[in-house]
């Protein structure tokens, strides 16, 4: 009895009574409340102060190697230019383009850009009507993307004009000549489409970054303070601001995953609705939007896990982020996997001629390696890894898988693009197409214009919707009821 | 004064098909259309808006080549057409034609993709002519600037200046009246052309006659050609 009272003062010597001493430590509690708030983002709340610094330090201070990567790629935007003044000029004659192959990397680019461009909706807009709390400090990552990939794809219908100085033709406006674009065309679909998808993204982005831009003004001064003035449209976070702020997020939400599904579907129609072998199919519509989603996830992956690492965002970007999202990209995966089995096997049964010319070139002709890369590194490699909670969570594995499904979806739309279109019904009218340096060099110019684009946005505005992550902090809580720790979540 | 119907249509006969090239060089001629180099053909981008594609037939030595000349066949229901986003490729109804504007093209090949026959071109560069065939270009047929579709128009320009001049003596067109060079030019006879709306034409008579030859090409994707071939027997090149 007195051995086991040892360590404890007792009463008599601080002089006072034992219910009036502070309890004693408890350590398992203490222990279990930092796992907690290691395991959750939301639980692990900090003074305001603090949380603006991790996400403005950042922003405040470039290294060197930040300064040196922007005039690279810079210097690819610029080169991206002059090769598209180059082709302009001379004609379309410079890229590798030919008869039967009338479409190219021009337009594989394309279509994988606007699927890039998928994942930002549907990260920010489809898991927010859905209640998914860890979306929370990743959705502006992921809008962010989707704006400056849609960007760069609204660039390569332009650029794969053949007469560019005359694309304003293609824009229903009143006109001397009386001339009207023809709806009948799937490309008009396509130009009202992604219009409409990019004017909503923009506005849907910039909506849900009133009130971080708001803080910024608030933490600076000077030239800046002016420049997020303008920005910031006169926030204050009013109640009355909150709730208009709140409505106005909700209908965005709901009124733009139509709007995004709708896009690549009518890319699809792109080839859908034409008469080209391999083109033609239904399936077509959900398929691309499956795929779609499923490089864009991997893109955001990709994208957050740079941004974790270059800006020392690990207090916002957690396991649990990096495990949902590549949950989300198993799953989509998997539902690649059915749909492209679908749009296969009916070809495949039917065994029309050209059908059957085009499987043969898959399975053991020319094209197996970009057919087999594809099924590798779409369906094999996630599947067999992201099974795994721990590759879902280790960074460096999850990168490596994700960029591998951006290697497999871009070979699948250079599968459909310049391969199908290569074999028709006239065997005469067969042709191979080869890469140009125009082609290439604007390939990466756009990719660089897109990175750069993307890295002076997070150092002008915070990539992580802090009042995003501050009212998901405020709904969830922990309480302690005697020594039982309750993660609390208030109704939104 | 309501516009007369016309349905022209045109015929080839295969077995009178000697693959000589002739109505390849005429169109060439008549069309102004550029003459590709070298190099650009083994690039794809070979241009002749009536070729003559060459099968080979049986094993050797019993190996036999078949000609099958092949242009726009001027689809009555044209894949190509809906899916210009500009009008640039439309439909003459009263016709029959695929009609090409040219200056109204800006170029985004959508109807290459979507054309079965592959005999769309499109105008990779500005068209060079050497000095000697600038001097002979048909004023007639615009000379098409880099980025621009065109194709085969069943000689257009020759069926208006029919039209004109047999307005201007009063009478109506006539069979034989619009002859295009690739008919005009071909010398075992084999391309016959005529308005398929006249009872009396030389291609409906022949159509009748011949009923049991005639074929359209990949006409099970329901694009409606308006050139009908004769099957031709086995051929001795």
């Amino acid at each position: 009895m007195p051995e086991e009272n040892a360590s404890r003062p007792s009463p008599t010597e601080r002089g006072l009574p034992y219910w009036e001493q502070p309890l004693p430590e408890d350590k398992e509690q203490a222990e279990q409340e930092n796992k907690a708030r290691k395991g959750n983002l939301l639980l692990d709340m900090r003074a305001p102060a603090d949380v603006n610094r991790y996400m403005m330090d950042p922003m405040r201070r470039q290294s060197r190697r930040f300064w040196v990567l922007c005039v690279i790629l810079a210097g690819g935007v610029f080169m991206w230019w002059s090769a598209w003044l180059y082709q302009a000029i001379n004609g379309l004659g410079v890229t590798g383009l030919g008869r039967p192959v009338m479409w190219a990397v021009y337009i594989v680019n394309f279509v994988y850009l606007i699927g890039i461009g998928h994942a930002g909706t549907f990260i920010s807009a489809a898991l927010r009507v859905l209640k998914f709390e860890w979306r929370r400090p990743i959705s502006r990552a992921a809008e962010t993307v989707t704006v400056f990939a849609l960007s760069m794809a609204a660039m390569y219908p332009l650029i794969h004009l053949g007469r560019v100085w005359k694309f304003y033709w293609l824009l229903p406006y009143p006109n001397q000549r009386q001339l009207w674009p023809s709806y009948h065309s799937p490309l008009l679909w396509d130009l009202t489409a992604i219009l409409t998808y990019f004017s909503c993204s923009i506005l849907f982005a910039y909506v849900s970054l009133i009130p971080d831009i708001a803080m910024m003004r608030d933490h600076t001064t000077g030239r800046w303070q002016a420049f997020y003035r303008i920005f910031a449209l006169g926030w204050r976070g009013t109640e009355k601001e909150w709730a208009h702020h709140e409505t106005t997020q909700n209908v965005f939400s709901y009124g733009i995953i139509p709007v995004m599904f709708s896009v690549h579907t009518i890319v699809s129609w792109d080839f859908a609705m034409t008469i080209q072998a391999g083109w033609h199919s239904t399936i077509f519509g959900p398929y691309f939007v499956v795929g779609a989603l499923f490089s864009g996830t991997g893109a955001v992956i990709i994208a957050l896990i740079i941004l974790r690492q270059t800006m020392n965002l690990k207090f916002f970007l957690r396991p649990e982020h990096f495990n949902g999202m590549a949950m989300l990209m198993l799953v989509l995966s998997l539902t690649w996997d059915y749909f492209y089995f679908n749009d296969y096997l009916a070809p495949w049964f039917g065994q029309a001629p050209v059908d059957k010319t085009l499987y043969q070139l898959f399975q053991h002709g020319a094209y197996a390696p970009f057919w087999y890369t594809m099924l590798i590194c779409n369906a094999l490699i996630p599947a067999l890894t992201l099974w795994s909670k721990k590759i879902r969570t280790s960074l460096p594995a999850l990168f490596i898988v994700a960029v591998l499904v951006q290697v497999g979806m871009y070979l699948e739309r250079v599968i459909i693009v310049p391969l199908t279109l290569a074999r028709n019904e006239l065997p005469f009218s067969w042709g191979v197409y080869t890469l140009q340096a125009p082609e290439t060099i604007i390939t990466i110019g756009t990719l660089c214009f897109l990175i750069l684009a993307y890295i002076i946005f997070t150092r002008v505005f915070p990539i992580i919707p802090l009042w995003e992550v501050y009212e998901g902090q405020a709904l969830h809580g922990l309480r302690k009821v005697g020594r039982y720790l309750l993660h609390l979540k208030s109704a939104e | 004064m309501a516009l007369p119907v016309h349905k022209w249509t045109m015929i080839i006969d295969l077995d009178k098909c000697t693959g000589c090239g002739a109505c390849v060089v005429a169109c060439h001629a008549e069309n102004n259309v550029p003459v590709q180099t070298e190099r650009e053909i083994t690039r794809l981008r070979a241009m002749h808006w009536i070729r003559i594609e060459r099968y080979w037939a049986g094993a050797y030595p019993g190996v036999q080549a078949r000609f099958l000349p092949v242009q726009c066949q001027q689809c009555g229901n044209a894949p190509c057409e809906p899916v210009c986003p500009v009008w640039a490729t439309n439909h003459s109804p009263t016709e029959n034609l695929n009609l090409q504007t040219y200056n109204r093209c800006v170029g985004t090949r959508y109807c290459q993709n979507n054309d079965p026959y592959k005999v769309r071109f499109f105008n990779f560069f500005d068209p060079t002519f050497e000095d000697s065939l600038t001097n002979q270009l048909n004023p007639d047929v615009t000379v098409r600037c880099a980025g621009v579709m065109e194709k085969c128009t069943f000689c257009v320009q020759r069926i208006r200046r029919a039209e004109e001049d047999a307005l201007a003596q009063g009478g109506a067109l006539k069979d034989g009246d619009v002859i295009p060079a690739c008919v005009q030019t071909c010398p075992p006879g084999a391309l016959v052309f005529g308005d398929l709306n006249d009872p009396y034409s030389q291609v409906a008579a022949m159509l009748k006659e011949q009923d049991q030859r005639s074929f359209r090409l990949l006409e099970n994707l329901g694009t409606d050609p308006a050139i009908y071939y004769l099957k031709g027997g086995p051929s001795h090149a």
